[in-house]
């Protein structure tokens, strides 16, 4: 079978690759590139416009499959990828039951390959049932195809059981994925700790609750010489102390949410729990060095931290409501606000998209080349439209950008050969 | 159109404070006709109170209403339901108007989202009591021609202090200057973003200097437990107002606590029972500016 993508900007940063051609996919994998070399046909992708990148890939979403079938399944969730731009996921482990043994892994894959509309990667949990007590079955998990390693949801706050994760997960050369947050400083907030929060009578979740344990995973990632991912890092301090560690060669490297790095605490509608994730929306000083951070590559890559709960769940006394909002169909146009208003090049956002996940986890595909697999990602970046959560393909509404206006979208989205998403 | 609520100081018009204030005068002087005739006020109480609850219910069956009382322990809210079931089931009851109290923030504002009816804020988590702030400000201005220019001290536990916010909110607006002191556990600085007329002190006596007003706030002994700060003793030896503090203050300085009040520990119990304490007056007030804000909000008295 043969997919024929015509006229787009063929553009792979990673590749130094930018040019105005075609793009022929064979079966699941790229044949051939380059400019003017397929005629226009019935049945080609019209391109002309639009960009064509190496397909997107979120290191952090929650598929909330099994046991949380209310607020998203793989068949939604991967939906919802695919129409924001993501060829691959990797799917957060905090699932009922957790996914800490080869057998739940195994079985996400399996599920993943009968419902999925773009790739799952499976991140398996550091200790049983994440509790933080013990070492989950690592090896036999990476057997079974887990990317990387996270207790995600909550920190691992014994900093010993931290560097022998580290220490295990580096003989397969699998990241240990950490949620930081120091549960004590971070006393029950459900919000960040500033006058915002100071205001509305709400307990506040401070910088220091993250940074104190980024400090501590950078100095046990440094003595072990093991690769520590920092998941949805927010906050200026954490910012820094990251870009120390890789000025001394650390093998460290960390995501940004597109929430953090386009709202602040001041921007929350207040009480409303659309706006309550964990970390929270920062500082407007913490989101600017946030941008800053992700346009020099201090901060590696881009993840939603997609994190889907039911309306009633949200619908509640802030402080009950759970954290998390969605984030798979909304990056990308909040990415290019970014770019349109020329804080971030084009070329750092598809990075950031595509490539440099693929590199920090291992991941194939992201690479616009004879012989990849071919896994795209074509967007308008010009495109003008609102965002609407009830329209949205995710089972759930929980975003605070329902009704906002995007510029920027996901046209086409190529899985192995298949388009898994044509924008109506 | 929505109806109007009493959810917080914040954002209540000056002019509206205002009335508010001087009806409650007025009702003090002239016992007000029965507004609400035939209107059913639904009092849910997702926290314990004694004062607050009473006096919303005094003041509402004084305006001619009938009240439903909803407890936390006495209902649904025990068996799980959401809030918003509960208040979706007892709308339905024909009810006119909801006090709610309740020990998160924000709460009454997610009923008012939800309901056609007026909300009356009694009190969310550590963010306001619009009613108590209103009742502080009706007390002083019995004994004082204006707030504006007055040195206002308020001690104790700010940071959980709802009872704090509304009230700095409130006085400041009317022109006092208001000292916040605490231990530093207890009163972080981000207090200052309030603007120009707080100040944050953590000396008590430095706070009492010259003040024209005394509030205290009660210490809840979980802060204790929590290590906000070391002991009751502690806290005594450093906070408690007492008769020889209290000299630094103008000699005429009113004394007010919004209860529930621990004497012997925020405050000495000569301090509580002297001649320049209003405590009792409070609660007096309290009636008073509920009826107010009821006949206002309830009522629809201009």
């Amino acid at each position: 079978m043969t997919l024929i993508l015509k006229g787009g900007r063929l553009f792979d940063p990673a590749r130094q690759l930018d040019l105005v051609g075609d793009l022929v996919v064979e079966d699941d994998r790229i044949r051939s590139l380059g400019p003017d070399i397929a005629a226009a046909s019935p049945g080609v992708l019209d391109c002309a416009g639009l960009v064509v990148a190496p397909g997107f890939i979120d290191l952090h979403v929650h598929l909330r499959e099994p046991g949380f079938e209310y607020k998203e399944t793989i068949e939604t969730g991967t939906q919802a990828a695919a129409a924001g731009g993501f060829t691959a996921v990797c799917a957060m482990p905090n699932t009922n039951p957790v996914n800490d043994n080869a057998g739940a892994t195994a079985y996400l894959l399996q599920r993943a390959r009968e419902l999925g509309h773009a790739r799952v990667y499976p991140v398996g949990a550091i200790t049983e049932a994440s509790k933080g007590e013990r070492l989950a079955a690592l090896g036999a998990m990476c057997q079974a195809g887990a990317v990387a390693f996270s207790d995600d949801g909550r920190p691992v706050m014994n900093a010993q059981m931290l560097r022998r994760a580290l220490e295990y997960a580096s003989m397969f050369d699998r990241p240990v994925v950490e949620h930081a947050e120091d549960l004590h400083l971070a006393a029950n907030g459900s919000m960040h700790a500033g006058p915002t929060a100071l205001r509305l009578g709400l307990r506040g979740i401070s910088s220091a609750s993250e940074a104190t344990m980024v400090a501590r995973d950078l100095l046990l990632a440094e003595e072990t010489g093991a690769h520590l991912h920092i998941a949805h890092l927010s906050t200026a301090a954490s910012v820094r102390l990251l870009r120390d560690a890789k000025s001394r060669g650390v093998r460290a490297s960390a995501e940004v949410t597109p929430h953090h790095f386009t709202l602040c605490d001041q921007d929350m509608v207040a009480y409303d729990a659309n706006f309550k994730m964990n970390p929270p929306l920062r500082s407007a000083a913490d989101r600017d060095a946030l941008v800053a951070a992700l346009a020099d590559g201090t901060l590696d890559a881009i993840a939603t931290d997609h994190a889907p709960h039911a309306p009633h769940e949200k619908q509640q006394e802030f402080d009950r409501a759970p954290f998390g909002i969605l984030g798979l169909e909304t990056a990308l146009p909040l990415a290019l606000r970014l770019v349109h208003s020329g804080r971030l090049s084009l070329a750092r956002m598809v990075d950031a998209f595509s490539s440099a996940p693929a590199r920090l986890f291992h991941l194939p595909g992201a690479r616009l080349e004879p012989g990849a697999p071919a896994d795209l990602t074509v967007f308008d970046p010009y495109r003008e439209w609102t965002y609407d959560p009830a329209q949205a393909r995710s089972k759930s509404r929980n975003s605070p950008f329902a009704g906002a206006r995007m510029r920027g979208r996901a046209v086409f989205t190529i899985v192995g050969g298949r388009l898994v998403w044509q924008a109506p | 159109m929505p109806a109007e609520h009493l959810l917080g100081i914040e954002g209540l018009p000056l002019p509206r404070i205002q009335r508010l204030l001087a009806r409650a005068a007025q009702f003090q002087s002239h016992p007000p006709p029965r507004y609400l005739a035939g209107k059913r006020l639904l009092l849910l109480f997702y926290e314990s109170s004694t004062r607050t609850r009473t006096s919303f219910e005094v003041a509402a069956r004084r305006l001619g209403a009938e009240t439903v009382s909803v407890t936390a322990a006495s209902s649904s809210i025990e068996k799980g339901e959401s809030l918003l079931d509960t208040v979706y089931t007892l709308r339905a009851m024909v009810i006119d108007a909801i006090v709610v109290r309740h020990a998160s923030s924000g709460a009454p504002q997610l009923v008012a989202d939800h309901v056609d009816i007026p909300v009356l804020n009694a009190g969310d988590g550590m963010h306001e009591h619009p009613t108590q702030a209103l009742l502080d400000g009706f007390t002083i201005l019995r004994h004082r021609p204006q707030i504006a220019g007055l040195r206002v001290a308020i001690i104790g536990d700010i940071l959980h202090s709802r009872v704090a916010r509304s009230n700095l909110l409130l006085l400041t607006r009317l022109g006092a200057h208001v000292r916040l002191c605490g231990p530093r556990t207890l009163l972080p600085p981000e207090f200052a973003a309030y603007g120009p007329q707080v100040s944050l002190v953590y000396d008590v006596e430095q706070a009492l200097a010259d003040a024209d007003v005394v509030m205290v706030l009660r210490i809840q002994m979980e802060r204790m437990r929590e290590s906000f700060f070391p002991s009751e003793a502690e806290y005594v030896a450093r906070y408690s107002v007492t008769r020889e503090r209290l000299r630094a203050a103008r000699p005429d300085a009113l004394v007010m606590h919004p209860g529930p009040m621990i004497r012997g520990v925020e405050i000495t119990a000569d301090v509580a029972d002297s001649p320049q304490s209003v405590i009792r007056e409070q609660v007096e007030n309290g009636v008073l500016i509920r009826m107010a804000a009821l006949a206002e909000l309830v009522g629809g008295v201009a």
